[in-house]
């Protein structure tokens, strides 16, 4: 046992008579460490600064063309110490990785490293203007080139494109490569398959690409029907978008046999690559005949959420998609240097065929910086390690539940790096809903809920391989316990979190009467 | 490995209590031939942090930072000063490892900063209504387009000439994909924009007019004769601005008629980072388009006790809940962006960003007084904020090289940017802001004297 | 005057060659709180069977068919400033838009009050 507890202390919580621990009002609405705080447009003044900036003066050079900007735009300021405090407040009131396991199906909140930060904030990675002469950001270069090639050989692909922003991009990037491969055969078709436990980002990506999306059946053991999707392909089905490890936590078993027919068919395969952390240094997607597959570096490489973001999407390409990467890319050249391949050398380096170009400049390299950093201290035996622990932590979780909750595919045999739990068996008129509720004042950020959608009431439990043993027995604790209470119909549920810094909140007058914006007058 | 909390002895009670003999058990599901039978060969293995940082350090030294040399690089990207504070804020694990605030009980710090952003952007931009960001300005951009499109049901978007090119591009590929028709052109060199020319290309089939502010070449013009225009012909302008400090100098796009305002946040509170993570953001000026937006909106609204409190509201646009009908496939956005965009612009507040525009413009102007100076140098520029473009009379691109190997990173040649327009061959782009001395301007303007005589 | 029922839980008010549309309390339960609906624009032509609106909760948007082919005339502006209509009173003030019949044949398919409420029931 790696964290022996020897006085045996464990925190309890005694009841008080309403059962709610309120004391008296606060004059101020703080109670101790949780601390109200107003917007900043009403504690900042637009005449405030915390900035040392000159006056400039009355008769300063002006070559504005006549467009001064001389009404009040209404910005308040605040000077250092406040705007420090205003902010540290605010924070408090989140939950974070920093603070516990976060069990986020599909989102992999793992713990994000202090070293990725260190490194990203070096100044010829920080500093650097990415129009800057090639001389002088070389190394640059290199680190997306170094990263590219860890990421081709982790897939066991062919090429990459490190440009798209996020996930989604990352998606849109595949997509489009599969259907300017399709052009360029003369072969345009118009429908893309879809599995219904798919997220919502991959129709959204195929409608949006032009195509029109149809559902790809599920089988009784949670996976895609083969014999269904065989049925379906045809002349007119330009791909598949599969998600494996699946939404439902399952490995595809037939993967390679869905992309033989897939290419049999004369399509491609769009593998969404959001759950490569329960098979990363273990498993090739690209052993298993994908076209294309996003990989999230926010999820399985570590770089933080940041509270929605910024994420990274690169693609990595099969040979039969590579000639129509998007620019910019990074390639070295035989002399062992890195050149950035943008659209006016592309012919140089024969590729002509690019779909085009997804964003000004070359990607999110502050993620590239930190996404490496993390590869480089795990290394392969290390990553290979992480699948592992992810898929063992997942689990023990699923095996610790099944007793309590509804496993629609635990029979079948074991998950992969998430567990999927249903809403059967709830008492009174419960949800999935109260029951996460219930988790926060648990002290946790809920699990995924309602996702995917395929399961009634889903709940997604994703841990990942940064939690110890004793971090997974708590939440283990407290999963049981809401659990128990959901199943004997514990009404107070309905009203839960009662101490959170919010109690539920109302998201049908959010959307009745949208306000988006501050304004000054009160309505 | 110090990111591995379970020992062997955790695992092996762990592997007992599921009931599996191995962790190739847990496998089992993954046929045999596509199981690796050890660690990827040929890779490294793991690395201890002082390795790892000893490697990247190497590579991070590679590079010149803009500030180890006087530095006039801008064109999209643009090197402020960020205050000390903005960095402490953004790595407080509160918000730099939480989630998308989808469970708002436990994240109102990031949705009261996400409120307070839109706002911010909002007023800055001159609208209504701001969403919580987008990946950057080029896809905010094309989003706007895609937008357009939406409401006027029309799809023929015409694009002003002096838009960044990154930007025409994006909007040009994924134009191929939707069948929108874009109608682009080239900027003219001449010291204000062709804004004839532009109105000259808007007809009742334009569903949009994409007009930068200020433009490419930095030039700032009066946005509201092309406004009128386009909206006589029932067509949305979609202003984008690069440089959000500008807009502490001139008019909000949106007091100039522009319909939908994007641009790139970068410039407050993100460092230059080669290139990404930035902040597009993206507005509209009457609230009667909120529900064509794409990107999450952050609203306000009260809990159970009646207390104010925000949500992430309108959501029935986005893909999780439209999948194949949402406004846009965006998931992930740019929220610590956005946060440290919040920081900076809480520390300028209002009189702060006024001085800062005034401390770049006057940097500028002294910078394109003294290299007017300069033998065979000419302003193009009638006018400008705190960018404008140079004629150099030779090629600048091999000038620019020339003057890097000197340690003077001397701005961006337009021929980098328009590789096959022989016009634009000895046009350089100038950019300055308050992080330019007046020596780095005397040091640029020497070492273009003796490297164009 | 008549009322009938789709299967999507549409009903239809006929008068003359006019009809009102709007959907029922089940739809409206089964929806929960209302947040806004995405009317016709008036003078568009629907198809029986086709789009005609969506009616949006806080976590779901749905569509509603047009119960017959016709022109849209009204649109129920109540709706705008006030979706919880379509929660309160959905088969009253809660309707969402009114149109020229197209083709009065196409009404024999649908249901009458009774067969709608056998309908509902076995659901």
């Amino acid at each position: 046992m790696n964290t022996p507890n020897q006085s045996g202390w464990k925190p309890e919580m005694t009841a008080s008579e309403d059962g709610m621990h309120n004391g008296p009002a606060t004059s101020t609405g703080n109670r101790a460490l949780m601390l109200e705080e107003p917007l900043l447009f009403e504690i900042g003044s637009v005449e405030t600064t915390g900035v040392d900036l000159p006056e400039p003066a009355a008769d300063a050079a002006n070559r504005l063309g006549g467009m001064d900007r001389a009404q009040p735009i209404g910005l308040p300021g605040l000077s250092e110490p406040e705007t420090v405090r205003h902010y540290t407040r605010l924070s408090r009131q989140n939950y974070g990785i920093d603070l516990g396991l976060f069990p986020l199906g599909s989102c992999t909140m793992k713990h994000n490293p202090r070293l990725n930060e260190k490194v990203a904030r070096m100044p010829g990675f920080a500093d650097v203007h990415p129009l800057q002469p090639a001389d002088t950001v070389r190394g640059a270069f290199e680190v997306i080139n170094e990263l590219a090639e860890w990421l081709i050989s982790l897939t066991g692909m062919d090429a990459i494109a490190m440009s798209p922003k996020a996930g989604a991009h990352g998606e849109l990037c595949g997509i489009l490569c599969i259907r300017a491969a399709l052009e360029a055969r003369g072969d345009a078709r118009e429908v893309i398959l879809v599995p219904q436990s798919a997220h919502g980002t991959n129709p959204a990506t195929a409608a949006f690409a032009g195509y029109r999306v149809e559902d790809i059946p599920a089988n009784a053991d949670g996976r895609v029907d083969l014999e269904a999707l065989k049925s379906r392909l045809g002349p007119d089905v330009a791909g598949v978008m599969i998600t494996n490890p699946n939404t439902c936590g399952l490995f595809e078993r037939d993967m390679k046999a869905i992309s033989d027919a897939v290419h049999a068919a004369g399509g491609f395969v769009y593998c969404d690559g959001a759950n490569f952390n329960a098979i990363v240094g273990r498993v090739r997607p690209g052993d298993l005949g994908i076209d294309a597959m996003h990989i999230n570096l926010h999820k399985t490489f570590s770089t933080p959420h940041g509270g929605g973001g910024p994420g990274s999407g690169p693609v990595v390409l099969s040979k039969a998609l590579m000639p129509f990467g998007p620019l910019p890319f990074t390639a070295r050249t035989k002399d062992g240097v890195v050149h950035l391949v943008e659209e006016e050398n592309a012919g140089e380096f024969g590729h002509t065929q690019a779909f085009g170009r997804m964003t000004a400049f070359h990607g999110q390299m502050g993620m590239f910086t930190r996404a490496l950093t993390y590869i480089l201290s795990h290394g392969a035996d290390g990553l290979k390690q992480v699948a592992e622990d992810a898929v063992l932590n997942a689990n023990y979780i699923l095996r610790s539940m099944e007793d309590l909750l509804h496993t629609p595919y635990a029979d079948s045999g074991p998950c992969m790096h998430e567990a999927l739990f249903g809403d059967q068996g709830f008492g009174g008129e419960l949800s999935t809903l109260d029951l996460s509720k219930a988790l926060i004042d648990e002290g946790y950020h809920p699990m995924t809920m309602y996702f995917p959608l395929v399961v009634h009431g889903a709940m997604l439990v994703e841990p990942t391989e940064t939690e110890s043993k004793a971090a997974l027995d708590q939440f283990i604790q407290a999963f049981r316990t809401v659990a128990q209470r959901a199943k004997a119909g514990d009404e107070s549920m309905k009203q839960a979190p009662f101490y959170a810094p919010r109690r539920r909140l109302d998201e049908t007058l959010a959307a009745r009467k949208p306000k988006l914006a501050w304004s000054e007058d009160a309505d | 490995m110090r990111y591995l909390p379970l020992t062997d002895n955790d695992r092996a009670d762990m592997l007992a209590t599921i009931g599996a003999a191995s962790i190739d058990d847990l496998f089992v599901d993954v046929p045999a031939e596509a199981q690796l039978d050890g660690p990827i060969r040929d890779l490294p293995m793991h690395a201890s942090e002082m390795a790892v940082e000893r490697h990247m350090r190497a590579l991070s030294k590679k590079n010149l930072a803009a500030a180890d040399a006087p530095f006039f690089l801008g064109a999209g990207a643009y090197r402020h000063h960020v205050p000390a504070s903005v960095d402490h804020i953004i790595q407080r694990g509160e918000f730099l490892t939480a989630y998308t605030p989808y469970q708002p009980e436990i994240a109102q710090g990031t949705l009261q900063m996400l409120f307070e952003f839109q706002s911010q952007v909002a007023r800055l931009y001159g609208c209504a209504v701001a969403n919580a960001s987008m990946y950057d300005g080029s896809t905010a951009c094309w989003e706007a387009v895609a937008m357009a499109g939406r409401v006027t049901r029309r799809n023929r978007a015409v694009l002003s000439g002096a838009l960044h090119p990154h930007y025409t591009q994006v909007i040009k590929t994924m134009a191929k994909f939707t069948k929108d028709e874009i109608a682009d052109a080239q900027p003219s060199i001449q010291g204000a924009p062709d804004a004839d020319g532009l109105i000259g290309r808007i007809d009742d089939q334009t569903s949009c007019v994409v007009v930068q502010y200020p433009d490419i070449l930095g030039r700032v013009s009066n946005l509201q004769a092309i406004s009128d225009a386009a909206h006589e012909k029932g067509a949305l302008v979609i202003t984008v601005v690069t440089e959000p400090v500008a807009l502490g100098a001139i008019q909000a796009p949106g007091d100039l008629g522009a319909d939908i305002v994007v641009g790139e946040g970068q410039s407050i509170g993100v460092g230059l980072q080669f290139g990404g993570p930035y902040l597009g953001l993206f507005a509209v000026r009457d609230k009667k388009h909120v529900r064509q937006m794409p990107g999450r909106l952050c609203g306000e609204t009260v809990d159970a006790e009646g207390k104010r409190g925000f949500v992430l509201t309108l959501s029935t646009r986005e893909q999780h809940i439209r999948r194949e009908k949402a406004t846009s496939n965006i998931c992930t956005n740019s929220g610590l962006c956005a946060l440290a965009f919040n920081v900076h612009m809480t520390l300028l507040g209002e009189t702060g960003l006024r001085r800062l525009a005034a401390e770049n413009h006057r940097l500028a102007c002294v910078a394109a007084d003294r290299l007017a100076k300069v033998p065979g140098v000419s302003v193009l520029n009638d006018s400008f904020f705190n960018e404008f473009t140079v004629r150099l009379g030779q090629d600048a691109r091999p000038i620019v090289r020339t003057l890097a190997d000197r340690g003077v990173l001397a701005g961006v040649a337009l021929d980098r940017l328009y590789p096959d327009v022989a016009a634009f061959a000895d046009s350089l782009l100038v950019a300055v802001t308050e992080t330019t001395s007046e020596d780095d301007i005397e040091a640029l303007a020497t070492a273009l004297e003796e490297v164009l005589s | 005057m008549p009322r009938y029922y789709t299967d999507e839980h549409e009903w239809i008010d006929v008068e003359g060659d006019s009809a009102t549309v709007g959907i029922t309390d089940y739809a409206q339960e089964q929806l929960g709180d209302i947040v806004f609906v995405e009317l016709p624009d008036v003078g568009s032509m629907l198809d029986k069977g086709g789009d005609a609106a969506v009616v949006e909760s806080v976590k779901a948007a749905s569509d509603v068919y047009a119960p017959i082919t016709g022109e849209v005339s009204e649109g129920n502006s109540g709706l705008e400033d006030e979706p919880g209509l379509v929660n309160s009173s959905p088969e009253e003030d809660g309707w969402f838009f009114r149109m020229i019949i197209g083709d009065k044949d196409e009404l024999e398919g649908l249901m009458d009050a009774k067969g709608y409420k056998t309908f509902v029931d076995s659901l």
